[in-house]
């Protein structure tokens, strides 16, 4: 794995937090007090930010930093999220999302957004927010403002953590007369050490127990040294205890340390880095001779010159040192002290290391500080565990999944053959024979919807997606719109989720485009000033249904029919139903905005949404109440790999007509066959009349229609409600069909969706019903209707 | 022998980064999603120095560490914070919780190696 291939990750991971930051930030809106919701929040935008620092994304770690900050301020209760703080985050996170595009793709965000949103954000955290107009009028501020603040805020890069990491330590006391005293010190070493532009420094270090608690280690910290410079170190035990009263854990050692080194103080001083709390440390420029001499001279056991530490040592007694060296909690004796006296010591400082670094006397006394460290371990341990866990996930490569799929695909086919031949051999009789035979096709289909629940993902997504849509357009338009989500957790295949996105968007924009009123309007008509736009999605008879419900105006069935007249699209003698009139806005070229906006556009109409969403296999409608609102309804198939379809010959052909559009299926008589105008007839169902479509003479398999009585109707149902009798010849049964492309395998057919291989290991191609039913029309729009039977 | 290096933060970039990192320069990497899993393939994998995130979902750094501290055979594991924090308020809260020492991100890879050749043996 290289780089890039990280950031690839990287992107794909922001894609994921900026949508929990969104879905977050409107739970936030919506009232959620839940603080694990603001940790959440807090964590997306921090994610994205550690991650953009990492690949020197600095546009994106700015603003990202300065989100960040206000949340933080939210997190820790100093700020509250109130809705003007949530507008203005909520706009953040698209710019945020828009820096991540552009990190991503190239290109770059608007300036003078990012830094409006920067003052009004850094106002909120500071306590003063800016009223929105202020902030609205800010972007002209100077653009590198928050360029300069922001990087300034930010922790230094990795090259110099020193510079940042000082603001978490204690000042160390340091005094400049030591300097002073360095050059005497030099010459004074330098007559022993022949030191040209080396320097001497004294350090001298106790640690106290909270030093090993925390898996620091002496030993290695002397071990670092050792890379700075020349070391000559001892070890002072005055302080050890007899055994009696020896606390294992315990700190009990000091070291006086005379380094030799070409670098400066701080080099010295950064190997106690992580140690600098819990040791007492004193360096000090300059040989300390004084002092390793007292220690030396005065011991009356083993007077000892300093020995030189030999790093050797280090390699086999550290991995002991991290078992047996354990950390206490308990406060040793140690933990008050100052700086080590400088007094005899008893034991050499070699053997001394050693005895510490292999604490033989630990084991012995461990089990009593053990014991309690474990009761408190499993306290804690049970409220680790009441943590909920979070459903174990694994990620695939979709062309794996997609394979999987089609050899899925390939087995059903691959198993209705078997079937078939099966039955045309005869030897299906056997009873066990047919039981496998079930039982394979259950286990077939079991195996396919498994498949499929692969590939099934929520909506939830694309649903927070349009919340964006939706703030954008509210604010180019100056309404004010709620958009309410509902069923966000409904799943549906992959395919249909990456195609649902535009038509949807679309929809959304041209809902609070058209659909909603101004605020003004819709007080002076006694309605809430803002408009509710309701997204909902539910699964029903095996299709995805999705609904965009406005409570807006409804459609104006005036302007929509006197324009269908002024566009030719009717006569205005025609006669049309309500319903049939507000399904004309999915008529090409159809729009009535009376001036056109930039955001729904010139010649990007319903039609287009409709073309799109019967390309997934789907019907749109819409209902609409003037002065209520409307609802745009559409259903899509759960998957596009396979399709429940009835096989029917026609024409010595043999096609699918996929189930989903087949409302009922009659024989019909000859009293039920009516002509109508030249070539039109009718066949009459119930108490209504339903024109007959033969489906052979549309696909021109034969150039006349056949005669009705001889084949079967298939009713079926086309977006706008309005019905069709499809005739063919003969229905030769149902099955579960899965569906390869004409158009990558060949190209594009009118009036056929797409193929399949039947059991027979033959060909048979998808009716395409809407297409059909459609050019059942003719090239003019001659709206569908029921007309009432009139006997 | 190589050493086990446990990494547990929640960000997948950047446990991609660190795995590439620790594994060019000769690590046994065991990676974690957050402090829950953390204390479980601490158990299982049974690392030499554990390198942790602190804004974590679940289980967040501070307590991952507690919790690791609290097992005795961990408790004197040398463990590395690796956060964007500058706040010397959090840095005091993980040391508290019992952290060895720390690593600003965005890291340098050098930097990385070298802290926790710092901290282990």
């Amino acid at each position: 794995m290289d780089m890039n291939e990280i950031k690839e990750i990287f992107f794909q991971e922001c894609e994921e937090q900026l949508a929990e930051l969104e879905s977050g930030l409107l739970a936030l809106n919506d009232g959620d007090t839940d603080p694990e919701t603001v940790n959440a929040v807090f964590r997306a935008v921090h994610s994205i930010k550690g991650g953009a620092g990492a690949f020197g994304l600095d546009d994106l770690v700015a603003f990202a930093h300065v989100f960040e900050t206000t949340l933080d301020c939210v997190r820790s209760n100093k700020l509250d999220a109130s809705p003007e703080l949530l507008k203005v985050m909520l706009r953040s996170a698209d710019v945020l999302a828009d820096l991540t595009a552009a990190a991503r793709d190239g290109g770059s965000v608007d300036k003078s957004r990012t830094s409006g949103l920067v003052t009004e954000l850094e106002a909120f955290a500071s306590g003063q927010p800016v009223p929105a107009a202020a902030a609205s009028a800010a972007p002209e501020t100077p653009a590198a403002e928050p360029e300069a603040a922001a990087p300034a805020a930010e922790p230094a890069p990795a090259g110099t953590p020193e510079a940042t990491d000082d603001s978490g330590f204690q000042p160390v006391p340091f005094s400049f007369d030591e300097f002073g005293d360095e050059d005497d010190a030099d010459t004074g070493a330098a007559s022993d050490t022949q030191e040209t532009a080396a320097s001497v420094f004294t350090v001298r270090f106790k640690p106290r127990s909270d030093l090993y608690a925390k898996g620091n280690e002496s030993v290695l910290l002397l071990r670092d040294l050792s890379k700075v410079g020349a070391l000559q170190v001892r070890c002072e035990a005055d302080d050890l205890p007899s055994v009696e009263q020896l606390d294992p854990e315990g700190a009990y050692f000091s070291w006086l340390i005379r380094v030799e080194t070409d670098q400066d103080e701080d080099a010295v001083r950064q190997v106690f880095e992580f140690a600098e709390w819990d040791c007492t440390l004193e360096v000090t420029a300059g040989a300390d001779e004084e002092a390793f001499a007292a220690t030396s001279a005065s011991g009356e056991d083993q007077p000892m010159a300093p020995v030189p530490f030999d790093l050797s040592l280090l390699d086999d007694a550290a991995p002991v040192v991290t078992a047996a060296e354990p950390a206490a909690e308990a406060q040793t004796l140690a933990a008050a002290d100052s700086a080590p006296e400088p007094e005899p010591a008893a034991p050499a400082p070699a053997p001394a290391l050693a005895a510490e670094a292999d604490a033989p006397l630990a084991p012995p006394e461990l089990p009593r500080a053990a014991k309690a460290i474990a009761a408190e371990a499993e306290k804690k341990e049970i409220t680790v565990a009441a943590v909920p866990t979070a459903p174990q996930t694994i990620r695939v490569d979709l062309d794996r999944v997609d394979r999987l799929i089609n050899l899925v695909g390939e087995l059903v086919i691959n198993q209705a053959m078997l079937a078939q031949s099966v039955v045309e051999n005869e030897s299906g009789s056997t009873s066990a024979i047919n039981l496998g035979l079930e039982e394979l096709q259950q286990l077939t289909r079991e195996i396919q919807d498994s498949v499929m629940a692969i590939r099934a993902q929520p909506v939830k997504p694309v649903f927070q997606r349009m919340g964006r849509i939706v703030r954008e357009i509210a604010d180019m338009t100056g309404k004010n719109v709620r958009l309410v989500t509902e069923g966000e957790n409904t799943e549906v295949d992959k395919t249909v989720i990456d195609k649902l996105a535009e038509p949807l968007t679309h929809m959304i924009r041209n809902a609070v485009d058209h659909g909603l009123e101004t605020p003004e309007k819709r007080t002076a008509a006694g309605k809430n000033a803002e408009g509710v736009l309701k997204l909902s999605a539910k699964h029903r008879s095996g299709r995805i249904v999705i609904e965009i419900a406005d409570d807006g105006a409804g459609i104006n069935r005036e302007r929509v029919r006197s324009k269908a007249i002024e566009n030719g699209l009717i006569t205005p003698e025609t006669n049309l139903s309500d319903e049939e009139i507000d399904n004309l806005i999915f008529h090409p070229g159809f729009s009535t905005a009376e001036k056109l906006s930039d955001i729904s556009g010139r010649g990007v109409g319903m039609d287009v949404v409709k073309r799109s969403i019967q390309s997934l296999g789907g019907r749109i409608s819409i209902t609409s109440k003037p002065g209520h609102g409307s609802v745009f309804t559409m259903s899509l198939p759960l998957t596009l790999a396979v399709l429940d379809g009835m096989v029917v010959s026609v024409a010595n052909q043999t096609l699918v007509v996929p189930l989903t559009a087949i409302v009922e299926t009659l024989q019909p008589e000859k009293n039920d066959i009516h002509s109508f105008g030249s070539s039109q007839r009718l066949i009459a169902i119930r108490d209504t009349f339903c024109p007959l479509v033969d489906v052979g003479n549309i696909l021109d398999f034969r150039a006349e229609p056949a005669n009705p009585i001889d084949g079967v109707a298939l009713l079926v149902e086309s977006e706008g409600g309005g019905q069709r009798a499809l005739m063919v010849d003969a229905i030769q049964g149902q099955r579960q069909v899965v569906i390869k492309s004409l158009e990558a395998n060949y190209t594009n057919v009118p009036g056929i969706a797409a193929a399949t291989i039947l059991g027979d290991g033959r060909v048979a191609l998808i009716l395409d019903v809407d297409a059909v039913v459609t050019a059942s029309r003719g090239h003019a729009l001659r709206p569908e209707m029921s007309l009432p039977a009139t006997g | 022998m190589k050493k086990k290096v446990l990494t547990v933060d929640d960000s997948r970039t950047i446990r991609n980064m660190l795995l590439v990192t620790l594994n060019n320069a000769g690590f046994d990497t065991v990676q974690a999603e957050d402090g829950v899993e953390g204390l479980e393939v601490l158990e299982e994998s049974q690392p030499d120095v554990i390198v942790t995130d602190i804004n974590m979902p679940r289980l967040d750094g501070f307590g991952f560490i507690e919790g690791v501290r609290q097992n005795d055979r961990y408790r004197a594991i040398p463990i590395l914070v690796l956060t964007t924090e500058s706040d010397p308020e959090k840095k005091n809260r993980a040391r508290e919780a019992g952290a060895t020492g720390w690593i600003v991100k965005p890291f340098d890879p050098s930097k990385l190696i070298s802290a926790i050749e710092r901290v282990t043996a």
